[in-house]
């Protein structure tokens, strides 16, 4: 059962990072990448991580799909005649190669370590959201903080960055 | 059950689709999906061997990645719509301002 859910999970999200990649229209894009974000969170819950996979639905899918497709939508972009650029067959041919390479290494490692202290038992015992959080607000309260502050660094950038320039509202005014 | 393998061979073949995608595309949009596609590519990376290896920093660190996710989608679609208004364009290939 497991088997069968892993594998519509882990076929179909790169069946969709594939057309993410390759379509034509940037609106199909972003909609192949929902389909790619989506499934990639029901990867999250096959390994016990049901906490990310409500934040990945919540931020990931609700707000950062969303404000790419509002950017679409805002620019109402014309599909270029060549979309792809002038030397992708060679990239593409690299690229494939790296990853034959990376596979063929996965395939031969054993990956083994030392285990930590959060076995699969214990955290369905309390929940997923209660480990993330007793580990999140213990020993990775300095990370949490800086997380917070780059956060709000990116709003102020933001808003920045997106703001009419002054000659140009000037010229509206203008009118 | 699911050796660990299978879900770091998932995660390699989708990093290597976005890096693809960041190499080949031309739209600017779409190259910042790309770099989503490997940043998700990396969680589950993550969150697999936090799995398998008993541990609940991998989640920690997955969970900050998609802030990070959020805050690079935010100036980099501001930083397109910057270029949008002075070129029309979002062509990766016509923003040489800084190149010399």
């Amino acid at each position: 059962m497991i088997l069968a859910f892993f594998s519509y999970f882990a076929l179909v999200s790169i069946a969709a990072g594939v057309l993410t990649v390759t379509l034509r229209n940037p609106v199909h894009c972003a909609l192949s990448l929902l389909a790619l974000l989506m499934h990639v969170s029901g990867l999250f819950l096959l390994l016990n991580a049901e906490f990310l996979w409500a934040v990945q639905v919540i931020v990931y899918v609700g707000a950062i799909l969303v404000l790419y497709l509002f950017v679409l939508m805002l620019m109402n972009l014309k599909t270029d005649e060549r979309y792809f650029h002038a030397s992708a067959p060679y990239f593409a041919g690299l690229s494939s190669l790296g990853a034959l390479y990376v596979l063929f290494l996965l395939l031969r490692s054993p990956f083994d370590g030392a285990k930590g202290s959060a076995p699969a038992g214990a955290i369905l015992q309390e929940g997923d959201t209660y480990a993330v959080g007793i580990k999140m607000f213990s020993d990775h309260l300095l990370q949490f903080e800086i997380v917070g502050i780059f956060l709000l660094g990116a709003i102020i950038g933001a808003i920045v960055l997106a703001k009419t320039p002054k000659a140009l509202e000037a010229e509206r005014d203008h009118r | 059950m699911i050796p660990l393998t299978a879900y770091v061979a998932v995660s390699a073949v989708l990093f290597m689709t976005g890096l693809l995608g960041v190499l080949i595309r031309r739209n600017f949009i779409i190259v910042l999906m790309s770099v989503e596609v490997m940043l998700n590519a990396a969680n589950i990376n993550l969150v697999a061997f936090s799995h398998y290896l008993e541990s609940m920093a991998g989640q920690l660190v997955a969970l900050f990645i998609i802030a990070i996710a959020a805050g690079e989608a935010a100036i980099g679609l501001a930083i397109i719509i910057v270029v949008f208004r002075s070129k029309i364009s979002t062509n990766v290939d016509e923003m040489n301002l800084l190149k010399w």
